[in-house]
């Protein structure tokens, strides 16, 4: 029992990370159905800054916020120059335009820093608590506790902000949207922004527990994308729901099973819930996206 | 005979010009071909060159058959690796664990292959967009695994060698050879190819890019179709993986991974969707990019991922076709 | 008798009866037109005639055989053609090949002859060509042959779609909003074409809004109304039934 709670608690910690970079997976594909595949590479780059503005002196509350905030521009940068600029092409080229842009931050981070595995310090102590004899890092209380805060204020800013209610009217209807005098330009750009940020966050609050180094992004994204599909893809808290789902089993296979079988775990799930169930999960109720 | 046909009689004699020229213009490409594999050894220097001129031709038939997919039938495969490997590890398994003839093991590889395409093709195919694009990596991910990890059969991350192909009791070793085997087959796949979109059953195949009504009101059986082009597409890229096998004497994991899938479906968009020229143009451009970029090593993702961003938001119909829609143009 | 019998069907939504006991008799080398109010059921019993809903009831057959439980493309190949209210053409090929896709039911589709480019392949492309060479000119499209279908105005894309329908040699031809979308002129030669088809004996089946068409192309009209079949007959008889002019000016639509 003991060894069950404990891979629960890592399972938990690692599907919190998936959750928060399918929610940015999500909210991109919502506002301007763009699968943005340098999804993992923004979690990556937000990883890498913190670790970097920390090397160059900076205290690590502040590295950590201009991590965040270096994939928020990223995401706004990556709309304003590589997505925008081919709104007319189909779904086909703008996969390959993110791809395109996670290859450019990967070239751009081992540019800078190299090839080398980083990570942060844990961001308060690395004493770790016991709980009915579950070992817990208090990182993985960082880590659960932010994706907690995190949804609940994004969900806040939806529901309540008038932001954020241009950003649904967008997603659910542009056109509608453009008539009631919503610049839907600008709310795009702003998911892009979001959605760096939300990868910046995953990134920089996993890199005291995983490395991060040049390369990680891509089963990052991959694992993200699997959980904002496992949750049915447009879906809010299925996202985040997809995103535990994945990291609780992915856990417990590589305890009770073969581990080096973890990474299967994933695509093997989104195979079979794509045949049996199409919709996700959490099916959307919102009607076929496809 | 129907109602209509009784009542109307068919027209006779009518202008059909758009026909002949149409057919001229795909064997015209085929001998255009032809004639660029002929002249290109007088090109080639190095042994290396022929090594770049052989690697793009076996990715120039993948691309063509996967072009035929994704292009054509416009049913995304991001997962089209892991044929490739099925083909190039179970020739490696079948000839150097079990003494088979290399070429047979070729051949039954690039059978299994499609009998696996043909067994997941209708509940994965049933899919569409990115929920396709998401089950087609996962089975490409899944391959990739099971290969990387079952280690007594394909000897994990320290690859497999092969034998050497021999044909007619002579061993192909001199890379001058493999130009002509591969340019054989390159030929071959190009004429096949063309053959097919152009045919009745290839316009069905081509319908499957349209809404799904519109193939059934032809009478397209849209399900059994897409089986079909998936399981001829993953057929000839085993194949190939195969011959690619072969040629390289050694196969590692890394021929099956995620990229290796992008960089397939990249020379299919790269080069033009539903264009055969284009297919190969992808090929040529996917497989020498990297080579070119050595010159300055460390920018290689960089500059890679540049090229993808700038190409696809200046032309993204992909090369061939949008440069030939210009050129067509110009001239009117 | 024959060639297609609706008895009975009843197609249920929820709780929703979108078509109710509806029955007709569609007979050879007539056209039959379908009318009725917005939201009437018109498009659900297209739906149920070519398979894309199976009835909660009824039966519907096309020549004598049920087409009950067959897919869209399985009614086709039994002989039922059908265009689209907006035109459903493969942006992918030129005029003609759309054209020619609609015949390829009947010709060589094995897969290693295709790739081969053996004789039997290219006579039967070629015949294929030549008829769907013919069927455009017979809708008046021959400026279009190897036009791309993006450069065509919408009423020839229209037409285009007729034209795949035929070539398919369909023993009835469903026309879904024929005329939709059409400016005068196309609507007159669309008229026209519907006319020549009626007097060559081609059975026709539209479903259409512009009033003035229908009365002026078919020998019966079968009015719909929440779903149930409020009047049939011929043209005339029906624009003098009171039940049809109270359930046109009752509802606004």
């Amino acid at each position: 029992m003991t060894e069950f709670l404990q891979y629960l608690m890592t399972g938990l910690t690692v599907g919190s990370i998936y959750g928060l970079v399918a929610l940015g997976f999500v909210i991109v594909y919502n506002s301007s159905n763009v699968i943005n595949f340098a999804q993992g590479d923004l979690q990556m780059l937000g990883g890498m800054l913190a670790v970097a503005f920390l090397a160059a002196g900076l205290p690590l509350p502040v590295a950590i916020v201009l991590g965040v905030a270096g994939g928020g521009i990223a995401g706004l940068a990556l709309y304003k120059w590589a997505i925008r600029p081919a709104r007319q092409a189909g779904p086909l080229a703008l996969v390959v335009i993110t791809l395109g842009v996670a290859l450019v931050l990967r070239g751009g981070a081992e540019l800078l820093w190299g090839r080398g595995y980083f990570s942060l310090p844990e961001f308060s102590g690395h004493e770790t608590l016991n709980l009915f004899g579950v070992t817990i890092v208090p990182q993985s209380l960082w880590v659960i506790g932010i994706t907690a805060v995190v949804v609940v204020g994004l969900s806040r800013f939806f529901q309540s902000s008038k932001t954020g209610k241009a950003i649904i009217a967008t997603s659910l209807d542009p056109d509608a949207a453009t008539l009631m005098g919503i610049d839907t330009g600008r709310m795009k750009l702003l998911c892009f922004g979001l959605g760096g940020v939300l990868a910046a966050v995953a990134g920089v609050v996993i890199a005291p527990i995983a490395f991060t180094y040049s390369t990680v992004g891509l089963m990052l994204g991959l694992k993200g994308f699997v959980a904002a599909v496992l949750g049915g893809l447009g879906n809010f808290r299925g996202a985040l729901a997809g995103g535990l789902v994945l990291g609780i089993t992915e856990t417990m296979m590589s305890g009770y099973g073969r581990s080096d079988y973890k990474d299967a775990v994933a695509f093997l799930l989104i195979l079979v819930i794509l045949i049996f169930m199409p919709r996700g999960l959490f099916g959307a109720a919102g009607g076929e996206r496809v | 005979m129907s109602d209509i046909d009784k009542a109307i009689g068919m027209p006779r004699g009518l202008s059909t010009a758009g026909g002949p020229r149409l057919r001229l213009a795909g064997q015209g490409g085929v001998l255009l071909l032809a004639a660029i594999l002929l002249l290109l050894p007088w090109l080639l220097r190095s042994g290396f060159q022929y090594h770049m001129a052989v690697m793009i031709g076996i990715h120039a038939v993948i691309a063509i058959g996967l072009n035929l997919l994704v292009g054509y039938a416009g049913q995304i495969s991001l997962g089209h690796a892991g044929f490739m490997a099925i083909g190039a590890y179970g020739t490696a398994i079948l000839s150097s664990r079990f003494g088979w003839p290399p070429l047979l093991g070729v051949v039954v590889s690039a059978a299994a292959a499609g009998l696996l395409a043909f067994a997941v093709g209708r509940p994965i195919l049933r899919l569409k967009g990115y929920y396709l694009a998401m089950a087609t990596l996962g089975l490409g991910m899944i391959i990739y695994l099971l290969i990387s990890n079952e280690v007594w059969l394909t000897g994990g991350p320290d690859g497999l060698s092969l034998p050497m192909l021999s044909l007619f009791g002579q061993d192909v070793d001199s890379p001058k050879v493999w130009y002509g085997i591969v340019a054989v087959l390159l030929l071959v796949a190009y004429w096949m190819a063309g053959n097919l979109v152009n045919s009745p059953l290839g316009r069905a195949l081509r319908s499957l890019e349209g809404p799904e009504a519109l193939s059934a009101a032809a009478g397209v059986d849209v399900s059994a179709s897409k089986v079909r082009i998936f399981t001829v597409s993953a057929v000839v890229t085993a194949f190939m993986g195969g011959i690619g096998a072969l040629y390289a004497g050694f196969i590692s994991p890394k021929s099956a991974d995620f990229m290796q899938s992008i960089e397939l479906v990249l020379m299919v968009i790269l080069g033009g969707m539903g264009s055969i020229p284009g297919a190969v143009a992808g090929a040529a451009i996917v497989t020498l990019l990297p080579q070119v970029l050595t010159a300055v090593e460390h920018y290689e993702p960089l500059i890679y991922g540049l090229i993808l961003i700038l190409v696809m938001v200046l032309m993204p119909k992909g090369l061939v076709p949008t440069l030939a829609h210009r050129l067509r143009r110009s001239r009117s | 008798m024959s060639d297609m019998q609706i008895s009975g069907l009843s197609k249920v939504f929820g709780g929703l009866r979108a078509t109710d006991d509806v029955s007709f008799h569609i007979a050879p080398g007539t056209v039959h037109s379908i009318i009725g109010p917005n939201g009437a059921g018109k498009t659900t019993l297209l739906n149920l005639m070519t398979g894309i809903y199976e009835p909660t009831a009824g039966e519907v057959t096309l020549g004598g055989q049920s087409l009950l439980g067959k897919p869209f493309h399985a009614r086709v190949a039994m002989g039922l053609g059908r265009t689209f209210q907006t035109p459903q053409i493969c942006h992918g090929m030129s005029a003609i090949e759309n054209v020619m896709l609609g015949s390829h039911l009947g010709l060589d589709g094995r897969l290693l002859p295709s790739m081969l480019r053996l004789p039997g392949i290219v006579r039967g492309d070629e015949a294929c060509r030549e008829a769907a060479a013919g069927w455009m000119r017979y809708v008046g499209l021959e400026r279009y042959l190897d036009a791309e279908p993006g450069a065509m105005p919408y009423g020839a894309l229209k037409r285009l779609e007729i034209a795949r329908a035929l070539a398919g040699k369909p023993r009835l031809i469903l026309l879904d909003e024929p005329a939709a979308g059409l400016g005068a002129t196309e609507k007159a030669e669309l008229s026209r074409l519907i006319c020549r088809l009626r007097d060559e004996g081609v059975t026709a089946v539209l479903v259409e809004h512009d009033m003035k068409l229908v009365m002026s192309v078919s020998q019966h009209v079968v009015v719909l109304n929440y779903g149930k079949k409020l009047a049939e007959g011929t043209p005339d008889e029906v624009s003098r039934n009171p039940d049809v002019i109270a359930a046109y000016l009752g509802r606004t639509h």
